[in-house]
């Protein structure tokens, strides 16, 4: 059985199917926001806002002492806004800088909300059990309901990154020139933070508040590393963040005791480094591998210069030469070399094993030369030392 | 108070203590969120050595622990330097990964491991005091005091040896370097001792909150003092003090010791918010109250002075006249006036304002030296 048929087998289950739709609504959610609070250098606002909102939540529940998931929302927002404020005062008004107010504000918050989340437990109705599952997410208790929640969560996000499209773009690459052409930048600011909240109140019941802020990096971090437009890197991030929420779930089903929300930050993790080595133009195995041709591609015109080279001091560039003669000076290598000049039939190799410029590879030479140095008569390679032959 | 409740304490204490010691160059570093990241990723090497060695007491434990934080900080430095992320992301890609993988673990092989996540999150302090050294029989205390009591040792020992270099490197990296001190060896020393303490914060509070021991009393104390060697006492006793004080609380409220303890500190970090006597907003905003008078009379004074004896001095001297030419409030004038009146800077002479030796002295001081 194949991976595909055992996902299929999977999602025919209608729990499964119920908790991989709500985690993929979140990952949608969490990836195109993500991607302005990347642009933005918020990544670790959202981790502070997320653990900010377990106070709320836990006081939300304590006072209406129901499990209507509007309240604990409602409650999660308003203390993720609480949080996002202090973290913004805190810089403004004294000497502290803004690590510093992410500190205070994630650490003070969560142990508040522990407080409280302990508080809860200790009361005698039954009502109480399974609020611990916001810490870490628990992403089998996901009703059908709880998806609708989520996919009116996602909707609105979608409806007004696309409604301010204009303005986040700007935004989000140059807030200065924003504000001189007139936007409202601090509402625009608001806003868009407001929609991170957005974000942690979908994924407060798969991912849990401690490790939200991967799925806000993730997804959009590994999108960076494909496009350079903003609209492909939102597509791609909400991509990536479906990808990693259906990943997670159907992973985590195989298995008792693997918990959905580790299990889907692993999976986003797998994707971000995936991206960052396999991307193409950013990815490190793609310039490592650009490198290495430009490498080549240099040694190969090096051989090229030298056979002209020694070819002038015979008075015809044409003059054939032992391949010896050229390892000699251009060292190791010059078979690698002498096949790709060949390839491109700028050298011929002649039956005696000597080679010989052809008139394209003359062509070639003299070009170079041209734009290396103008003016310098042609020297032998100066890096290269003699080696001794094999 | 029974020895039990005196250990918890005593253990939290010398925890918060060793934390607040290298919390304040992370907050002077500008690099308070590192230790957020080590403090979860420590989870992993605890988890993976425990695996390794089926012993939940091996020093080596501390060891990895350790090492996992030193690993996090490596990771996020090679991130950087590729170039393809910033640092926030880059610290945001690290730590949820390798806590992931931590929790995971302990779900695995959640019968070998005697951590639960509730453990993680919120620490073990309560517990720690039937965990007993013995050395031949003969009971030496809580395992854990002597573990934190070795961690605050090693968080001691550290400041007092490097004192100079960590202050150089912390305030002024580029000076440092041109010295000849090596800012990145000592920042790579200190996040080992971070990573270490990381380990005892664990213990006291878990992942999260242990950013609550290392940030939030340096933070309150860098509020209230500029000299650092006050502020290091400042933040030792801030932590301690959130230690002692989040331990009552919670036992008053029967409710979480780590969280409390949080709660605490941040209740004192927003004291010290307000009511700090150099930067908090309560004295910020007297001190901006009092300037705008202050401002308002050594106006007035120049004014008076500028008039003085002229042909003009008739018309612009009137008290009455202040708010046409000074464009104030009449009510504001009135007020600066009394206010001048009452400090010996001017006196009323024929309905005239005239400056008093006192009046004229600041006046040309303001002349010659500006407002300030």
């Amino acid at each position: 059985m194949g991976p595909l048929d055992l996902a299929v087998l999977l999602l025919s289950d209608h729990t499964v199917r119920t908790v991989a739709a709500g985690a993929v609504l979140m990952g949608i959610t969490s990836g195109v926001l993500g991607v302005y609070a990347l642009l933005r250098r918020q990544s670790l606002l959202g981790d502070a806002m997320s653990h900010a909102a377990l106070p709320g939540l836990a006081l939300a529940f304590l006072v209406t002492r129901s499990k209507e998931s509007a309240f604990l929302l409602l409650g999660a927002a308003f203390a993720a806004w609480v949080g996002a404020l202090g973290v913004i005062a805190i810089p403004n008004y004294t000497r502290l800088k803004p690590d510093a107010a992410l500190g205070i504000v994630l650490s003070v918050f969560f142990g508040f909300g522990l407080v409280v989340l302990t508080v809860i437990q200790r009361l005698p109705t039954a009502a109480q059990a399974g609020l611990d599952k916001f810490l870490f997410g628990q992403a089998a208790t996901i009703l059908q309901r709880d998806v609708l929640t989520m996919a009116v969560i996602a909707a609105l996000a979608l409806l007004v990154v696309i409604l301010g499209w204009k303005e986040f773009k700007l935004l989000s690459f140059d807030p200065a020139f924003a504000a001189v052409q007139g936007f409202p930048v601090r509402l625009l600011d608001v806003a868009l933070t407001s929609l991170v909240i957005l974000a942690i109140l979908a994924g407060l019941q798969t991912v849990g508040v401690v490790l939200m802020s991967a799925m806000l990096i993730a997804p959009a971090a590994a999108a960076r590393q494909w496009t350079d437009r903003l609209s492909t890197m939102v597509l791609l991030a909400a991509v990536f963040g479906a990808a990693a929420g259906l990943g997670g779930v159907l992973l985590s089903s195989l298995g008792d005791s693997l918990p959905t929300g580790p299990t889907i930050v692993v999976c986003a993790s797998l994707l971000v480094y995936g991206s960052l080595l396999f991307a193409p133009h950013r990815g490190l195995v793609w310039r490592r591998l650009v490198a290495g041709r430009r490498q080549r591609a240099v040694r190969a015109l090096q051989v090229l210069a030298q056979l002209y080279w020694l070819g002038s001091q015979h008075g015809d560039p044409f003059y054939p030469h032992p391949a010896g003669a050229l390892r000699a000076l251009a060292g190791s290598g010059v078979q690698a070399s002498l096949r790709e000049l060949a390839a491109r039939n700028w050298v011929r190799r002649l039956p005696d094993g000597r080679v010989a410029l052809t008139p394209e590879g003359l062509a070639a030479v003299s070009d170079f030369l041209q734009q290396a140095a103008p003016d310098t008569p042609v020297p032998p390679s100066s890096e290269s030392k003699p080696e001794a032959g094999p | 108070m029974t020895g039990l409740q005196l250990e918890i304490q005593l253990i939290a204490v010398l925890a918060a203590a060793a934390c607040a010691l290298s919390g304040t160059f992370l907050v002077l570093r500008r690099v308070a969120m590192i230790s957020d990241a080590i403090s979860h990723t420590v989870l992993l090497g605890i988890v993976v050595m425990f695996l390794l060695t089926q012993d939940l007491h091996s020093p080596l434990l501390v060891i990895g622990a350790a090492l996992t934080g030193l690993l996090t900080v490596g990771l996020v430095s090679l991130l950087l330097r590729t170039g393809l992320v910033r640092e926030d992301a880059a610290i945001g890609l690290v730590f949820p990964l390798l806590f992931s993988i931590g929790v995971i673990l302990i779900s695995w092989y959640a019968e070998y491991v005697h951590l639960d996540v509730d453990a993680v999150l919120l620490g073990e302090l309560a517990f720690a005091p039937f965990d007993r050294l013995e050395v031949d029989g003969l009971d030496l205390g809580p395992r854990r005091a002597w573990l934190m009591g070795a961690i605050l040792v090693i968080n001691l020992i550290f400041p007092l040896a490097l004192y100079k270099e960590l202050k150089l490197t912390a305030f002024d990296p580029g000076l440092a370097a041109v010295l000849g001190f090596s800012p990145a060896l000592v920042h790579t020393l200190h996040l080992g001792v971070v990573s270490v303490t990381a380990v005892g914060a664990f213990d006291a509070v878990g992942v999260v909150l242990a950013v609550a021991l290392f940030i939030v009393p340096p933070a309150t104390a860098l509020l209230l003092s500029d000299h650092l060697p006050v502020v290091i006492a400042l933040a030792v006793a801030v932590g301690a003090a959130s230690a002692v004080g989040g331990y009552w609380v919670a036992h008053t409220f029967d409710t979480s010791i780590a969280g409390s303890m949080a709660t605490l500190g941040g209740v004192f970090f927003g004291l010290a918010f307000l009511g700090s006597p150099s930067q908090g907003l309560v004295a910020r905003a007297w001190r901006h109250r009092r300037q705008r008078w202050e401002f308002a009379l050594r106006l007035l004074v120049m004014h008076l002075l500028t008039h003085e004896g002229t042909a003009t001095e008739a018309g612009e001297a009137a008290a009455a006249e202040l708010p046409a030419h000074l464009r104030w409030e009449p009510r504001f004038a009135a007020t600066v006036v009394r206010l001048a009146e009452e400090a010996g800077l001017v006196e009323r002479q024929n309905g005239l304002l005239v400056l008093t030796p006192r009046g004229r002295e600041l006046a040309w001081e303001v002349m010659l030296y500006g407002t300030g």
